[in-house]
């Protein structure tokens, strides 16, 4: 069936566009873009769009779904369906299952349970080492082979330098990109917020922004010794937006993210005790925050990943230091991310860009453009939509999101993937 | 102005009023435990539950000791004979006591924040007898008494705060305490055992103990934890007594009738000489029986008179 999406302003950061135009859809594919009113009606679902933004599928290349091993907290179905209702055709999953996935089997069975649930794509990452426990490389040909499209050990860092070394060189022989999680675990060590003045005034134990700036430091000097791709995740301070910077400007192959909670909350989040605004790494300071937003803007951070880390209330309603890391971000995300459009801090076509083009191309997967003859990912999104953050209305099994109660103004009101409405508002 | 909440804390949340109020009322609870029947009837028929998930001896004794003069009826859970073991969860054995009715619980915690984790979901008052690295309140409390009674005054004194301040809640309450009551304060001790942003909760930093002790009206010397020996916070025992523990030459550099006072337990001749501790300036045991006095009021506010 054909799919005419008309009247809506289409943004493809791909190809610098942001045009009204009406976009046809078949076969799973996009087969024309033209000018409004051009393309008849006939026969086909028409979705009217005026006043709508078209926009390549959103794409998180940072989330934890926690199937196989912790279906209590998230399964690969409804994590996918919290993607799709937060305007995301596309994420990227994390290996740090249970088991975790260092072997083509688990991603198999990952890709497996995608496709039964027929939510958004899922991109598997594969684990850099054997059971992420940082000792000796996993099946990086195999994993690629099977439909890994990228290595990490999220969750834990690379301790060894030596490792992370070989690390980038193996992967660098499969064309797979390493997303580093930087942290220096001697340096981080029993930290469960960042380390300053909130630290301080609640009696807990702080992780500095050192532990994150030394190993962003480190990894960069290791991918210009390897040639390697290197993609820093969940980058959360202004030192390492600065060191990133400087290796661009070096010519290094270094791509970055960073999460709408970095540029959204600060460390008094955690006043009270707040386990949900618990995450690693830490919410930083207003400086950080200043610093994230700068990085967005001149395209130091590439890319907005939410890093969706559900935790059940075991995990969370706990003393602080006991509770987990990690909150959920799918279906807050573009909300997030767009308060920065309606306040003049990013364009439209640069949150776009950071949300669906560069995840993308970053990760090597379609998407992230609507050039004619690509997959018919597509997000359309209500700009000036205000909605409330109700955790109870999630479709993700958890509720560890900080936003809850906050009033967002932007959300998508249609999700769809390879041609397939997979989600649309009411 | 009234002491009047469901739970006691932490000091940072008090107004200067409040702590007032507690010390006076303090004060004119100590006479009790001078009598040779040491015991009123204010809180007859009151349950006052302790649950202490670290060790203490000091704390617990003086809290129930407490209760009993008021006469309640007290009831210790200590960890090992409890649920904790058994996996229970802090919430889910804090509501399984609630549903026995008790008007106050009493709680050490070795993870910050857990006395406030357990006042968000009780009815019941709580008291913080001490979490994490957070804060120690009552203990600041009968540290105020004891210096207020010794110098007739809490405002424009010089305090110095000697030791791991890092790892310390007493530390983190007294600045606040003392700072309320307009001292200046003054905290010491060598630069892996002193936080980042001190001076944001008000005090002066130094690395130098002969500093801090200069002009001093009050020197409060902190435990060493020699627990942290392995964890690369001091060398050798030796060096940290030789810059940090206190001796009766520095008390030449402070006022005259300087006093000093320690928290409890010592370690003689490693935070403080055994001439110093049992010299003549010092209050420590004075502080233990301000103690009990300041428990008193505590509970008397909480779940006393009217109110309860």
């Amino acid at each position: 069936m054909s799919l005419l999406i008309k009247g809506g302003l289409v943004v493809d950061p791909s190809r610098h566009l942001e045009d009204p135009l009406d976009l046809l859809v078949e076969r799973g594919k996009i087969v024309a873009l033209e000018p409004p009113g051009q393309i008849p009606d006939a026969g086909r679902r028409v979705i009217s769009a005026p006043g709508l933004v078209v926009a390549p599928g959103l794409v998180d290349m940072h989330v934890h779904l926690r199937e196989p091993g912790e279906e209590y907290k998230e399964t690969i179905c409804t994590g996918t369906r919290a993607a799709v209702k937060g305007g995301f055709t596309a994420v990227a999953a994390m290996p740090n299952t249970k088991p975790v996935n260092d072997t083509a089997a688990v991603t198999r069975l990952i890709l497996d349970q995608a496709k039964t649930a027929g939510n958004a794509r899922v991109y598997p990452v594969g684990a850099i080492s054997v059971g992420s426990r940082g000792q000796a490389l996993s099946e990086y040909g195999d994993l690629r082979v099977a439909g890994a499209v990228a290595l990490s050990d999220d969750g834990r860092p690379v301790s060894n330098a030596m490792l992370m070394r070989r690390a980038l060189e193996y992967a660098r022989t499969f064309d797979l990109p390493v997303i580093a999680h930087c942290e220096d675990l001697d340096l981080s060590a029993e930290g469960a917020m960042h380390e300053g003045v909130v630290s301080l005034q609640l009696g807990l134990k702080g992780i500095p922004a050192a532990a994150e700036e030394v190993m962003v430091y480190r990894d960069l000097t290791l991918a210009s010794l390897t040639g390697a791709r290197l993609h820093i995740a969940h980058v959360s301070t202004g030192g390492s937006v600065a060191i990133i910077r400087l290796a661009k400007a070096m010519g290094l192959p270094v791509t970055a993210e960073t999460a709408p909670h970095y540029f959204s909350l600060t460390e008094e989040a955690v006043l009270g005790y707040n386990t949900h605004a618990k995450v690693n790494p830490p919410l930083r300071t207003e400086m950080d925050v200043k610093a994230i937003k700068e990085g967005l803007r001149d395209g130091t951070l590439d890319a907005i990943a939410c890093d969706h880390a559900p935790h059940s209330s075991l995990e969370k309603e706990v003393e602080f230091a006991a509770a987990a890391f990690g909150l959920i971000g799918l279906e807050t995300s573009l909300g997030l991310t767009l308060k920065l459009v309606h306040t003049g801090e990013l364009s439209l076509i640069q949150a776009i860009e950071a949300l669906s083009t560069n995840p993308a191309r970053i990760l090597g997967v379609a998407g992230g453009t609507l050039a004619v003859g690509a997959p018919a990912d597509i997000t359309v999104i209500n700009l000036n939509r205000e909605w409330t953050v109700d955790v109870n209305t999630f479709a993700s099994k958890s509720r560890n999101c900080p936003f809850d109660g906050w009033t967002l103004k932007g959300k998508a009101v249609m999700t769809i993937v390879g041609g397939r409405v997979v989600w649309e508002e009411d | 102005m009234e002491f009047r909440r469901k739970d006691l804390l932490g000091i940072a949340d008090l107004e200067p009023e409040e702590i007032q109020v507690i010390l006076d009322t303090a004060a004119s609870f100590k006479e009790i435990s001078t009598r040779p029947i040491k015991k009123v009837p204010t809180l007859r028929g009151k349950t006052v539950v302790t649950m202490f998930y670290e060790p203490s001896t000091r704390t617990r004794m003086s809290f129930e000791i407490a209760a009993k003069r008021l006469s309640a009826d007290t009831l210790n859970l200590t960890v090992s004979a409890s649920s904790a073991v058994k996996g229970e969860t802090l919430a889910d054995t804090a509501h399984n006591l609630e549903a026995m009715a008790p008007d106050v619980l009493i709680i050490r915690h070795a993870a910050s924040g857990a006395p406030h984790y357990l006042a968000q979901r009780l009815k019941c008052g709580v008291i913080n007898a001490g979490d994490g690295l957070h804060e120690h309140p009552t203990q600041a409390l009968l540290d105020l008494l004891t210096v207020k009674e010794a110098k007739g005054t809490l405002s424009g004194l010089k305090v110095a705060i000697i030791g791991d301040i890092a790892h310390s809640r007493v530390a983190r309450s007294d600045i606040h305490a003392f700072t309320k009551m307009g001292s200046q304060v003054t905290v010491a001790g060598p630069a892996t055992m002193l936080p980042p942003y001190l001076e944001t909760l008000g005090a002066t930093v130094t690395t130098s103990l002969l500093e801090a002790v200069r002009g001093a009206d009050v020197i409060m010397m902190l435990r060493l934890q020699l627990e942290r020996m392995g964890q690369m916070f001091l060398s050798t025992l030796r060096e940290y007594s030789q810059f940090f523990g206190l001796a009766p030459k520095h008390l030449q550099l402070a006022k005259d009738d300087v006093i000093i006072m320690h928290p409890g337990p010592l370690n003689r001749g490693v935070e403080i000489s055994p001439e110093v501790a049992d010299g003549p300036h010092s209050l420590i045991l004075e502080q233990v029986t301000n103690g009990v006095a300041v428990r008193m009021a505590v509970l008397y506010f909480l779940i006393g008179g009217e109110k309860g």
